[in-house]
């Protein structure tokens, strides 16, 4: 069955941790745009949705840390932080062992990649999940790329693993959905934090929008950390997202910087 | 210096409410077992916000920390600037600063009101 939907949004702590905080009219205006965005991934019917995220050290350090990795369990949890910090309450999410098993043994045709039968959330997934997901009925299938401990993967890799997660899912009878979390602009959790570079989000996610595979790959990490703080590099995210529905066109839905969440925040998909 | 395993240390204390009690019951005995030099080890017991930032903790742990020991947002943000006064720029890792105005400034400048936050942050 091909891929079902394949979207962006973001993941930063902010967007639930400090909601008291925001402006009330901006903070509802996010929270509108996931909950649009909730009706069109129910609207595509799904039976499991694979999460492309970014985590930040709460299952992989630099001990022994994948470029790639891929949940492969029954179940989840999450958030690993703490619920009162985040605002998400501690919730054990369910998983597809064998739909995972299935999907990894595909990739791994093109792709190496780690997998894991245990995972913790974090608010990379678990932030995505509390508005897209509420109910926590979604069987979720967790996918890291490390785009916090250096070395990064290049980002053509991360393209070529989207391609791989698209050849994966069509050869699956399931309807798999895909969406891609983190980024885009942003500094978070230190002393510039709350910077958000506008104009470099719009253009990214208008070479998103496009499936531009040479435009976004065109990025070097130093540009990136220059213009989009170290919070860019989650763009991996977003390109393998691209790369899964390649041939497609993107439509930004919504697009606002919110200083206080300590993020641009981007929800875009594709018409696959 | 030994900024793995400071990292190395906080990470399994995020993540492990084991590790969280012991560093409640004894914080030296907590860090015992990693390579720290002395510095670090201070660091991590007194806490020292601001100069693990300036050691280079990556922040994505370092603000687990922060909310470990009940520090607020706004207060987290400043004790890192207040470390790079303090201590000078950011010894290692990816981070370098961009002389950012805070939150409130650049809400403004993007026609957004933040009400309610700490005037440290300004
Ligand atoms: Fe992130």
């Amino acid at each position: 069955m091909p891929l079902v939907y394949a979207g962006v949004c973001p993941h930063a702590p902010g967007i639930t941790g400090r909601q008291d905080q925001a402006d009330p009219a901006v903070r509802d205006s996010l929270y509108v745009a996931f909950d649009t965005m909730r009706q069109r991934l129910e609207a595509s019917n799904p039976d499991a949705l694979v999460v492309v995220a970014a985590e930040h050290f709460a299952n992989f350090f630099m001990n022994n840390m994948p470029s790639y990795a891929m949940g492969m369990a029954d179940f989840y949890e999450g958030p690993i932080e703490d619920p009162g910090w985040l605002g998400i309450d501690r919730v054990r999410v369910p998983g597809n062992r064998d739909l995972s098993e299935q999907l990894i043994k595909s990739v791994m045709e093109t792709h190496d990649v780690a997998f894991a039968e245990e995972w913790r959330f974090d608010h990379g997934i678990s932030v995505p999940l509390h508005f897209l997901t509420p109910t926590y009925d979604l069987p979720v299938i967790p996918v890291n790329i490390n785009c916090q401990g250096p070395p990064l993967t290049p980002l053509g890799r991360a393209w070529n693993f989207g391609e791989a997660i698209r050849r994966a899912a069509d050869a699956r009878p399931e309807r798999i959905a895909l969406i891609g979390t983190g980024g885009i602009s942003h500094w978070p959790a230190t002393p510039d934090s709350g910077k958000i570079n506008v104009e470099w989000d719009l253009e990214f996610m208008d070479r998103w929008c496009r499936n531009d595979r040479d435009q976004l790959l065109s990025y070097s990490d130093e540009e990136t950390y220059l213009d989009a703080g170290q919070g860019g590099f989650e763009i991996r995210a977003h390109i393998a997202i691209a790369a899964a529905a390649a041939g497609s066109k993107g439509t930004l839905h919504y697009y606002e910087p919110i200083p206080i969440f300590s993020v641009g925040c981007g929800l875009a998909d594709f018409a696959l | 210096m030994s900024l793995y395993y400071v990292q190395k240390f906080l990470y399994e204390l995020n993540r492990d409410p084991r590790v969280q009690s012991e560093y409640e019951a004894d914080r030296d005995g907590a860090v015992a077992g990693y390579e720290l030099s002395e510095i670090e080890r201070d660091a991590l017991t007194e806490p020292d916000i601001g100069l693990l930032y300036h050691l280079g903790v990556n922040g994505q742990i370092l603000m687990h920390f922060a909310a470990l020991h009940k520090i607020e947002w706004a207060d987290y943000l400043q004790l890192m600037r207040d470390g790079l006064v303090q201590h000078g720029p950011v010894r290692e890792g990816v981070y370098a600063v961009t002389g950012y105005e805070g939150t409130d400034a650049h809400s403004a400048s993007l026609g957004q009101v933040t009400p309610n936050t700490n005037a440290k942050d300004a």
